[in-house]
């Protein structure tokens, strides 16, 4: 195997085991919205990482963390419903940051690259901090698991029950915020949101417990990637795309499967 | 008079602008069932999410037993349809639960056969049943109940009541409740809060007269359902504020 494709492999194999469960989180706790206006911010975070020359991996990631505490603060400040928030915030951040990028003349930015993914361009700092990113979520999901599922279930009998209710959300916010970060790079930030709700939207019809459904979207993520990768590298197609459509046709498939009785 | 676990004094809150509460008090002691209720919008909510500490009060004195476990049942639970989680596993939330556990506490509460449903398919009693032994759970010495009885038929809100009646017995805890309905309040209260922003008037529940038709309707439950009967010494006008001129009668703590 090439080791191009090996790099974009493991990216996506990374990638995909920290989506499940933190996709099964935005699914239960509707967030996919929200994650969809912190991933078109991470645009603005590649031109700021460009523009003050830090990686650019780190750059998304503080944006996005940025990003998400404005949100909140918005949230309690002025009376706007959190979608309309949502809608404003996520498409004048991505033109904020196709704008800011324009300005750099003197830096080449593959713009698809950063909108669609660009995973067969995985090179092995990248995959570092892919692999890394992905094993510091799952390192603090793990003691975190049991206080986000008793916030998704009811916030005031957790904060009753004396769990620091803010604390734990800011938490998953900013696990998702890196791993934002981390799959830019695989399948760009348009389509970020994919990888997270679907496969966890699939594994979904077929869970009786939340880990379940959490380990079940990690096992549909990974086969996704596979297959989509397959699909690039015979047929020649974007492979961030690609995955995109086998994870959509594996939750079309979820649909055919007989459920449990 | 036994141990006091919780008292609010002359507690002041209000909401852009709006008051909500204006000078309520509220004692629970151990082993005591203190009902609260009161018309929409009196501040009931309101004053049992300042007890639970997740509201501040804008201005008066809230003082907790120091270390006091409190045990809720919220208003209502929605946990959303794609979160597969089992009746078990929703009281596994609390740290250091069990089966045997969960078993033992859904027993007391008389739902122990939903143990292993889906949180969303049981019915809307059983689910008050089951936030009632995640309370019991926590081994409470305070149990907060909103609204305990919404969404169940009035056969099952005597039964419920009942219940409530027996844990307290049991466990000897202290019960606060709210009842959005002036007319039934079980007889085991030991004292009913009218609240209308401020405390219009408190004191012990009567006996409800033994109707024959009362209890044909509801046979021996009827027992446990009494009709609270209060000398309303003042009148409050649709905003709820109190009507000038005002008499004060022997109760009137304002």
């Amino acid at each position: 195997m090439p080791d191009f494709l090996l790099n974009a492999l493991l990216a996506g194999l990374a990638l995909a085991l920290v989506a499940g469960p933190l996709g099964s989180f935005v699914v239960w706790r509707r967030m996919a919205y929200f994650g969809d206006t912190l991933s078109h911010a991470a645009l603005f975070g590649v031109a700021l990482g460009l523009m003050l020359d830090v990686n650019l991996t780190l750059a998304v990631a503080v944006g996005c963390v940025l990003l998400a505490l404005l949100l909140v603060t918005l949230q309690q400040r002025q009376p706007l419903a959190s979608d309309t928030l949502l809608g404003i915030l996520a498409h004048s951040t991505l033109s904020l940051g196709l704008v800011s990028l324009s300005f750099m003349k003197d830096v080449r930015v593959d713009l698809m690259g950063y909108l669609f993914g660009d995973l067969l361009a995985v090179g092995p700092v990248d995959l570092a901090w892919i692999i890394g990113g992905s094993a510091l979520v799952l390192l603090i999901l793990v003691p975190l698991w049991r206080p986000l599922l008793a916030i998704t279930v009811h916030e005031e009998l957790a904060r009753v029950e004396g769990l620091p209710v803010a604390a734990i959300r800011l938490a998953l916010m900013l696990l998702i915020a890196v791993v934002i970060a981390v799959a830019m790079k695989i399948v760009g930030v348009l389509l970020i949101t994919s990888l997270l709700i679907i496969p966890a939207a699939a594994a979904q019809r077929h869970a009786r417990t939340p880990e379940q459904m959490a380990l079940g979207a990690s096992i549909l993520g990974i086969v996704a990637v596979c297959l989509g990768l397959t699909l690039s590298w015979y047929e020649d197609t974007p492979a961030g795309p690609s995955i995109v459509v086998s994870a959509a046709a594996l939750f079309l498939l979820s649909f055919a499967w007989p459920r449990r009785a | 008079m036994s141990e006091c676990l919780i008292r609010l004094q002359d507690i002041h809150l209000g909401f852009a602008g709006k008051p909500v509460l204006e000078g309520a008090d509220l004692q629970v002691h151990r082993g005591e069932i203190v009902t609260l209720i009161g018309p929409n919008g009196a501040g009931k909510t309101t004053l049992v999410r300042i007890v639970l500490g997740l509201l501040k009060a804008g201005r008066g004195e809230v003082w907790r037993k120091p270390g006091l476990r409190l045990g809720y049942m919220p208003q209502k639970l929605h946990v959303d349809a794609t979160l597969p989680l089992s009746v078990l596993r929703f009281l596994r939330l609390v740290p250091g639960v069990d089966r045997t556990r969960a078993l033992a506490a859904l027993g007391e509460v008389g739902a122990a056969q939903v143990i292993d449903s889906p949180l969303q398919k049981i019915s809307g009693g059983e689910l008050q049943r089951v936030l009632l032994a995640r309370a019991l759970l926590r081994e409470p010495e305070l149990l907060v109940l909103d609204e305990p009885v919404q969404g169940v038929d009035v056969a099952g809100q005597a039964e419920l009541y009942r219940l409530i009646g027996r844990l307290r017995e049991r466990y000897g805890c202290g019960v606060l409740m709210v009842s959005h309905d002036l007319h039934l309040v079980m007889s085991a209260t030991d004292q009913v809060v009218c609240l209308n922003r401020h405390v219009c008037c408190s004191g012990h529940p009567e006996q409800v007269s033994a109707d024959p038709a009362f209890i044909e309707l509801f046979g021996q439950d009827a027992r446990s359902l009494a009709i609270y009967h209060h000398q309303h010494d003042h009148r409050h006008d649709l905003h709820g504020s109190v009507v000038k001129p005002h008499v004060h009668g022997p109760n009137c703590k304002h």
